[in-house]
């Protein structure tokens, strides 16, 4: 429906989790979602402590095993085996998600089917009839934490926009993202509207708008 | 004198009666108490309700309980994964009843059951299909749905180590539900890869107090692959 005249400019995956990892302060306390978030542990600015929690029950986790040194019973969200950091630890399940709902953590990075205009996510379930829901600790997450950013591309393969005036897949939490970082863009969401506080190279405020199918206005 | 250690994997769940609800912990490869689901599925108790935070990788564990036809329903946060083939199968044929929770609140339901909690209000999922049916308020400017606990009547866990008071320490992230599970269950049943001695635990370092277990039953440590520990090189 929207599909570009030409294809824009685009951001890669690790420009986009670069622009995360760059908004993520000293001493901050942060869950990445599985996929694509997971590249902002790769980009965090040297010189920044941050602590990682993962929902199964660790915080200070450290990078992914190296082959030959894994250990199964250390593992993160997505079941890859970790490692830990000194002063790391451990804890059970419902002590993991009381740091989230008891607005423990400060920043959550989820991936996202859509985001709406007013900060709705829709992240775990198509609705397709044959589909089998699962929905892990996805909206334990999306309301989880002081602030939670979205990352995904800004466009479906057939050049919808993600970003949507009303979700119309199944809501994973309501009015909880503040910030959504894609290919094209970083916006703040925030009670005024969409803020476009970044853009790629070569596209101009006109075009994303067009693009996105919502209202943007430069922040 | 107390001494809840068994001898076996079956000795420990002769007595799981057909139709009981049933906790298996574990997230992913670490903590699923492997020997006493294989000893559940030999044991063949039937028309059972689980609760697992997945719905069985693979053919082994509790997708083997479920390909046995032994499953009539699960409570689980994350049933679909790459393996989970046996229950897809009979979600599909409408064989098997799946009541998706997210994981937190699977987590606290459990939590609240152990603790003696008649029912939470809870943030996650407000607005969401998942709450669809269920009471909701707003407390303080926030909107929460209204969880009931989740009561079993047998809890199986893995823990690292355990004494015959059925203390409990657990190691990395194969802690997850284990230690709100063995409080949930009117029967927990803690395998463990050593058993020791009264006052050999660190006090300061058990996780599961002994109340909370009624059966610890040893297994020698798989040294293996994915779901089990790895041996330092």
């Amino acid at each position: 429906m929207k599909q570009p005249a030409s294809t824009p400019p685009r951001w890669t995956r690790d420009e986009m989790a670069r622009h995360v990892a760059q908004d993520i302060a000293d001493g901050a306390v942060v869950n990445l979602g599985i996929g694509l978030p997971t590249l902002v542990a790769n980009h965090l600015p040297p010189g920044r402590e941050i602590m990682m929690h993962s929902e199964n029950g660790v915080i200070g986790m450290g990078p992914a095993s190296v082959a030959g040194e894994e250990d199964y019973d250390l593992i993160n969200a997505g079941k890859q085996p970790v490692t830990l950091l000194p002063g790391g630890c451990f804890f059970h399940h419902a002590d993991s998600f009381a740091m989230m709902r008891g607005g423990h953590l400060d920043v959550c990075v989820l991936g996202a089917f859509q985001v709406s205009v007013s900060g709705d996510l829709a992240n775990w379930h198509t609705g397709a009839p044959d589909a089998i829901p699962a929905v892990g600790g996805a909206m334990d997450l999306a309301i989880g934490a002081k602030e939670t950013f979205v990352m995904m591309e800004h466009l479906t393969k057939g050049g919808e926009s993600k970003i949507v005036a009303a979700c119309t897949y199944p809501l994973t939490g309501i009015g909880c993202v503040s910030r959504i970082y894609t290919d094209l863009a970083t916006i703040d969401i925030t009670p005024q509207g969409l803020r476009v506080i970044d853009m790629v190279e070569g596209l101009d405020l006109a075009e994303l708008e067009r693009l996105s199918g919502v209202p943007l206005k430069a922040a | 004198m107390i001494d809840k250690i068994v001898a076996t994997p079956a000795d420990a769940l002769a007595d799981v009666p057909d139709g009981a609800t049933v906790m298996i912990g574990g997230f992913g490869t670490a903590g699923l108490p492997n020997e006493l689901t294989d000893a559940l599925l030999a044991q063949g108790a039937r028309e059972l309700t689980i609760v697992n935070n997945n719905a069985g990788n693979g053919d082994t564990g509790l997708a083997a309980l479920l390909a046995a036809g032994r499953v009539r329903k699960i409570i689980c946060s994350f049933p679909r994964q790459a393996d989970s083939h046996h229950f897809d199968r009979l979600y599909r044929a409408g064989r098997i009843e799946l009541e998706l929770v997210p994981q937190g609140n699977l987590a606290e339901r459990i939590r609240a059951a152990g603790a003696g909690i008649g029912a939470f209000f809870t943030p996650t999922g407000y607005g969401t299909e998942l709450a669809k049916g269920k009471e909701t308020r707003e407390i303080g400017g926030r909107w929460y749905v209204l969880e009931h606990p989740i009561h079993a009547d047998f809890a199986l866990i893995k823990a690292e180590r355990g004494d015959r008071w059925g203390n409990l320490t657990y190691r990395m992230t194969a802690r997850n539900f284990g230690p709100v599970m063995a409080m949930a269950a009117r029967i927990t049943v803690a395998s463990v890869h050593e058993t020791v001695e009264l006052g050999v635990l660190d006090p300061e370092s058990v996780v599961t107090p002994g109340l909370f277990v009624q059966r610890v039953v040893r297994v020698e440590r798989a040294l293996t692959q994915a779901g089990g520990f790895k041996a330092a090189a």
